[in-house]
């Protein structure tokens, strides 16, 4: 236990530089992009005297460093700038589309592992067998189709023609947050993006696991485990599958990258507002302070799922703990 | 008298290779007594452990035909549940490669536990965490108690196979069967692992078969060898028998291939060729024909059989009377290591 805390410190540790090194790249990106706050949104009758005036007050003209510390230090509290567009912080505006972000992200999370689980389990256990050569089909199918494509057959099929599910937004308006009703409107509107997302996603950690469970099938400790009289279910709910969870547990981690990222497509796909959705929107309208928030937010999340997978490894395999 | 315990008859173990069987354990017998160890020697592919998985029923896709009798019942007629009870209790296995022969998940202690909850189920936990540590003790691990809550990784080689042998060991087995036990190991561990069998055999009633193709080993430890080519048996004989008067033209070669520290510039002798894969093997006449070519057909029998040729002394194919090497006068010149 000492050993896994040691670990956890010293890779959590490791997070600071990686911080630095993140928000100095999505700063200088920024500062690469023409233009500033002042341009476009003033009087164009205005003194360009008057505006140099005014960069000089906002400390526009202020050398990078110093401009980088000031927007660091507001970042760290929270404060990332007004959005151009939508004339409203950034982000409040990042804050509402993160949380449907991350229902979405559970919810296909959800269905991802319900599927792959026990599809991937009985795959690898009865390999080569005709429920594994269908289980098999599936997950080519998945790799094959495009989710751009696939979720327009889902929201035609299941959105338009048989109305089952709303076909975009995120929640029905007018409904009061924090009553019954407006918890069923969410949920109801998460469900087609969800499913159809979960039901591509889950054929990579199908066939991950799959071929876990064949190759863990033949390690020697498995005629260990057979040698010393246990039965086929005890070899594999004791051997087998705990083996072959561990580079799945790893996954997890990174799959949490998704719950904060968004997803593109989908959300764009199902009019779901949420980061992947804003992210587009934001570049076409070229709303640069909800660009670079955004960037920053995925370095932070790719940052920190990198982090959990590895201590979710460490608690699940003994032999990362003592490196 | 020592008693049978185990009696092996016209074992035959095939394998299927494209739509066909072929096999790597063709027609052996033999007799395994309590208070005995049998060695069976022969070249890697030789099927030996072929032969050992099968009195387990370990291999997963495998035909087994003949009988293999444990105490009088017929192992190879067991179900499912029956061959569990019989693994890890009557009958256990010590593996070649330690390092892959343990759970890289568990705990040392869970995995001795294991073996032992599997067929002492009314054990209370802290009984079987003592037993346990005292069967860590037993196979020489120092410190045992910290030893229990660690990890394969955390020991060497050495040390798990003690732990594996102490898996072995747990419920006393009646016939222990050692594949290769110390083929994975350096040299001094080698021998410490040695000292640990011979010491084990002296203070159990157990009928021990010991796998290797390390002809030291078997001097070490059996009392009685069968030397094994190609699937069969070609010569069974009491260890002193087997080192002093080897009959086999396949058995002579192999203990003329042993280095001799004594005479260091004499070339080391090679068996001509390779062992014939299971796919490309003459099964008609003798088997080991092809890699003694300077010997004349005609001596060879048409379907070799094992003669008795002294008591408890078998012999395949009538041709070990004819057999010279290539570089010796074609005179009866008998070699060996006293």
């Amino acid at each position: 236990m000492n050993h896994m805390w040691k670990f956890s410190v010293r890779r959590m540790l490791i997070i600071i530089p990686q911080l630095l090194l993140l928000s100095l790249l999505v700063f200088l990106m920024a500062q690469a992009m023409p233009g500033d706050a002042l341009t476009g949104q003033i009087n164009p009758d205005l003194d360009p005297q008057e505006m140099q005036e005014q960069r000089e007050e906002l400390g526009l003209n202020d050398p990078w460093h110093i401009k980088y510390a000031d927007w660091i230090t507001s970042a760290v509290r929270g404060d990332l700038g007004q959005s151009f567009q939508f004339k409203m912080p950034a982000s409040e505006l990042i804050w509402n589309r993160m949380v449907n972000s991350f229902w979405l992200g559970v919810a296909t999370l959800i269905i991802t592992y319900l599927l792959a689980i026990p599809l991937g389990i009985t795959s690898g256990r009865f390999n080569d067998s005709l429920l594994d050569s269908s289980i098999t089909g599936y997950t080519y199918i998945g790799f094959a189709t495009p989710i751009f494509i696939f979720a327009l057959v889902m929201l035609w099929i299941f959105g338009y023609q048989l109305g089952w599910f709303p076909t975009s937004g995120s929640v029905a308006p007018g409904s009061d947050p924090g009553t019954f009703e407006y918890i069923v409107s969410k949920i109801n509107h998460l469900l087609l993006p969800a499913i159809s997302l979960g039901l591509i996603t889950t054929v990579n950690t199908v066939q991950y696991l799959r071929s876990e469970i064949i190759d863990t099938k033949q390690k020697d400790f498995i005629i260990t485990a057979r040698a010393k009289g246990a039965s086929e279910s005890r070899v594999y709910n004791r051997h087998i599958f705990r083996n072959s969870l561990l580079p799945i547990a790893a996954f997890f981690g990174f799959e949490i990258t998704g719950l904060i990222g968004g997803t593109v497509f989908v959300e764009r796909i199902f009019g779901y507002p949420g980061m992947g959705d804003l992210f587009i929107q934001s570049v076409l309208l070229r709303d640069y302070t909800v660009v670079t928030s955004v960037v920053l937010l995925f370095g932070l999340a790719s940052i920190l799922g990198a982090l959990i997978s590895d201590i979710i490894l460490s608690l699940v395999d003994p032999r990362i703990r003592i490196k | 008298m020592n008693e049978k315990l185990l009696e092996i008859k016209n074992l035959k173990t095939s394998f299927r290779i494209e739509d066909q069987y072929y096999a790597a354990v063709d027609d052996v017998s033999l007799t395994v007594n309590e208070n005995e160890v049998l060695a069976i020697v022969g070249e890697s592919g030789c099927g030996k452990s072929a032969l050992a998985f099968s009195l387990m029923r370990l291999h997963n896709r495998a035909k087994i035909e003949g009988d293999i009798l444990f105490k009088g019942d017929d192992v190879t007629n067991y179900s499912a549940g029956q061959v569990n009870k019989l693994r890890g209790n009557e009958m256990s296995m010590i593996f070649q490669d330690p390092l892959t022969a343990l759970n890289p998940l568990m705990k040392i202690g869970d995995q001795i536990g294991e073996v032992l909850l599997l067929h002492k189920g009314k054990f209370s936990n802290l009984n079987r965490k003592q037993k346990a540590i005292s069967l860590l003790d037993k196979v020489g691990i120092a410190r045992p108690e910290h030893v229990y809550e660690q990890f394969p990784h955390e020991l060497s080689g050495g040390m798990r196979q003690r732990v594996v042998i102490a898996i072995a060991i747990a419920n006393d087995p009646e016939v222990l069967i050692a594949d290769e036990p110390t083929t994975a190991l350096d040299a001094t561990i080698q021998s410490q692992i040695l000292d640990l069998l011979n010491e084990l055999k002296e203070n159990m009633n157990a009928g021990i078969i010991l796998i290797t193709h390390d002809l030291g080993v078997v001097a070490e430890m059996a009392d009685r060898v069968a030397v094994m080519y190609a699937g069969q048996i070609v010569e069974v004989a009491d260890v002193h028998a087997l080192f002093g008067m080897p009959q086999h033209p396949y058995t002579r070669s192999l203990l003329s291939s042993v280095p001799n520290a004594e005479s260091v510039d004499s070339k080391l002798h090679v068996i001509q060729g390779i062992v014939p894969s299971l796919k490309n093997l003459t099964r008609e006449g003798c088997r080991f024909r092809s890699r003694i070519p300077w010997i004349d057909e005609s001596v060879h029998e048409k379907s070799p059989e094992l003669h008795e040729i002294s008591p408890n002394h078998f012999v395949r194919c009538t041709c070990y009377k004819n057999f010279y090497f290539p570089d010796e006068k074609k005179e009866d010149k008998r070699h060996g290591i006293s």
